[in-house]
């Protein structure tokens, strides 16, 4: 039986994966699945406390849940935009390559 | 009948901006609604003064801060301001009358009109005013609209520096009048004349800070009234077109101040060390007035001086006698004949082409004989001849000064007899003699439009001072313990005046006597001059050194210069790659939350 500590652990592991992949990749589209990774560790977190936070009449708190369906909502919607933005990207720079991208410099 | 002075107070104020719109259209627009206004406020001054004293009249409050402090504007009518309002328009329409004539070839024609009404409408709402604050308001806007008229001719640097200098010496008295306000506001909570008597009467217990408050406030009129020594402004106020000369000497402006004194008489004669100073302001600059104008040599500053001198009588008639009426009685004849003084300089500048000097005329008398006739009026009046008015009236007041003031009294006992001398060595130069210049010799008598204003002003100048007419405007009492001496020495005095001006001044081809002193007016402007030069230069480089280098540098460059370097040093953190950016992002997350947590 796995307790709430072990999800928290792997829900950690992913957002570290997750963040050093923001911080260490070049590619836009990693970076971009790198975020995409921190978003659902997130949620595996939430939906661990819920799981492990039950009420006096044995059912799980929801509020975590439903503010994970949120999250996952408004991180589809995220994920249109920034793709556009990519795709776009793309097409002006032909490159996905974030050191290429250094117009915004001193 | 309520409306009526409101009538009378806006008529010129409506005239003035119709004129500033379209009197660049058409002269006799202009001209003819400035004389329209100043007529209508004329007939209205003299039905409203055969009407009996309404007592309360409407106001309305301008700002209103509760019980503590409300500013009205409103109207007071009773005896003083009826008379004033007379005087004011009537003269007024005159003079509107006259510049007809006088500035048909003038430039700026428009701009002298509406001028002309506005002058007259801020002198019409000093006359009314019911309250300090009012009054402050057109005592300022008398002060713009005669820097307007005064700077009539602004591409002339003496009449812009003579706009420039009324306006800002008047500045001066007019702040320790505001100064005055403050406190006697401050003292009894009210601002209404009305209410003023009563409170002040109260506030007995505090003479120095009553004394401290009542000068003050008579600071305004030793600016408005050109009283010494503040007076420098009037003279060089001759740079104007002669009919504002007229005008602002006879009722629109100097006026002011003896009539702001009338006004709070009562209040004044609650605090006699006030009164002390009132009269020695008033009498030394009645007899230095007088000194200065006996060596004038233009004409126009020769009657400059003898207001300067005339209004001192004024004042030291508020100070010494026992009612407004008597201070008010001069002011009514003076208007008058020193209007028509003015008026006559005017037709005597017209007829010598606008050649001022007076050792440049002479033998004017057969050129001009009606201007000579009515300046013969005028300066009879003037130096107090009798049975002409300015005696009547001038006489009331040294008698009055002779019993409270000795001193001062005797003083202007003699400014009689200089007024007489220096009044007749001007009509002794430009009028008898022999022509000394060529416009003199070719001189022509003045238009009509230019005459009637004249013949008008002839006959109240004649006979303003006799009792009939006091009677009917003032009621006088004579003071006991006149000293028997008086009379017969004011007579001495005048013929002694007109026979030596008569003796050195016959057939003169310069002036025979020089006094430089009293030509360089006893020295007082160039000793403005000196303080201006010195002191106020000297403050001003070390406030313009201040303002470079503490407020410029020190306040605003440093900082300025200190933002951009620190915008200088964050600038190296911006390092063009995005991950960086996360990086600094994530480290500043950590950083916060270990700063919240840990601490």
């Amino acid at each position: 039986m796995p307790t709430l500590a072990n999800y928290l652990i792997v829900s950690g592991l992913l957002f570290s994966i997750g963040l050093a992949g923001v911080l260490l990749r070049r590619n836009i589209l990693i970076i971009f699945m790198g975020l995409e990774l921190m978003l659902n560790a997130a949620n595996l977190s939430l939906v661990a406390f819920s799981r492990f936070n039950l009420g006096q009449d044995g059912l799980p708190g929801y509020n975590a849940q439903v503010l994970v369906f949120f999250i996952i909502t408004v991180a589809a919607a995220e994920v249109a935009v920034g793709l556009a933005i990519i795709v776009a990207l793309y097409r002006m720079r032909q490159t996905t390559h974030v050191e290429d991208l250094d117009t915004l410099k001193f | 009948m309520s409306a009526i002075p409101w009538i009378i107070l806006f008529t010129p104020l409506a005239a003035a901006a119709v004129i500033l719109f379209l009197g660049r259209f058409s002269k006799l627009l202009s001209a003819g609604l400035a004389i329209g206004s100043a007529a209508v406020g004329c007939v209205l001054s003299w039905w409203l003064f055969a009407q009996p004293d309404p007592g309360e009249t409407a106001r309305f409050y301008w700002l209103d801060f509760g019980e503590a402090l409300r500013i009205p504007i409103g109207v007071t009518v009773d005896h003083l301001s009826k008379v004033m309002l007379v005087v004011v328009t009537t003269i007024a329409t005159l003079v509107f009358t006259y510049s007809v004539g006088y500035m048909k070839t003038e430039e700026g024609y428009w701009r002298y009109f509406a001028g002309l009404s506005l002058f007259l409408f801020s002198m019409l709402g000093i006359v009314l005013a019911d309250n300090f604050v009012m009054m402050f308001i057109f005592w300022e806007l008398v002060g713009v609209s005669s820097y307007i008229l005064i700077g009539h001719y602004f591409k002339k640097e003496s009449a812009a520096d003579a706009a420039k200098q009324a306006f800002i010496v008047n500045r001066i008295g007019d702040f320790g009048f505001m100064l005055g306000i403050l406190l006697l506001w401050a003292a009894t909570g009210t601002l209404m004349f009305s209410e003023l008597t009563g409170r002040v009467a109260e506030f007995a217990s505090n003479p120095i800070y009553l004394t401290v408050a009542c000068v003050l406030v008579f600071c305004g009129t030793v600016g408005k009234s050109a009283q010494m020594p503040l007076h420098v402004w009037l003279p060089n106020s001759m740079e104007g077109p002669t009919p504002v000369s007229s005008l602002l000497h006879a009722a629109t402006m100097v006026a002011a101040g003896v009539y702001m004194l009338a006004r709070i008489f009562p209040i004044l004669h609650a605090v006699p060390v006030a009164l002390d100073v009132i009269a020695w302001v008033g009498g030394i600059t009645c007899f230095a007035a007088a000194l200065m104008a006996t060596q004038q040599d233009d004409i126009k500053r020769i009657l400059a001086y003898s207001t300067i001198s005339q209004l001192g009588y004024m004042v030291l008639g508020v100070a010494s006698a026992t009612s407004a009426d008597v201070p008010m009685f001069h002011l009514f004849t003076h208007a008058f004949f020193k209007c028509l003084l003015f008026l006559c300089a005017g037709s005597v500048i017209v007829g010598m082409h606008h050649e001022q000097n007076i050792w440049k005329m002479g033998a004017l008398k057969n050129k001009m004989p009606f201007t000579f006739l009515a300046m013969v009026v005028g300066s009879l009046a003037l130096s107090g001849c009798p049975l002409f008015s300015g005696y009547y009236s001038k006489d009331l007041i040294i008698e009055f000064a002779v019993v409270k003031y000795p001193f001062l009294g005797w003083l202007s006992v003699a400014t009689a007899g200089l007024t007489a001398f220096y009044t007749f060595r001007l009509i002794f130069v430009v009028f008898l003699g022999k022509p000394k210049d060529d416009h003199a010799k070719h001189a022509q008598e003045s238009p009509l439009v230019m005459l009637v204003p004249l013949a008008c002003l002839a006959l109240p100048a004649w006979v303003a001072g006799y009792g009939f007419v006091e009677k009917f405007f003032f009621h006088v009492e004579e003071p006991a313990n006149v000293p028997h001496l008086l009379h017969p020495v004011l007579l001495v005095l005048f013929a002694a005046g007109v026979l030596s001006a008569f003796l050195l001044y016959r057939g003169a081809d310069k002036d025979p006597v020089s006094i430089p002193f009293f030509a360089n007016r006893l020295y007082i402007d160039n000793v403005y001059g000196w303080i201006v030069k010195n002191i106020q230069d000297g403050g001003a480089t070390v406030l313009s050194w201040a303002d470079r280098w503490i407020v410029d540098l020190l306040v605003v460059q440093v900082p300025s210069k200190l933002a951009w370097a620190c915008g200088f040093v964050l600038r190296f953190l911006q390092v063009g790659n995005i991950q960086a950016y996360v990086f600094f992002f994530g480290a500043g997350v950590v950083g916060l939350l270990y700063f919240l947590i840990m601490r």
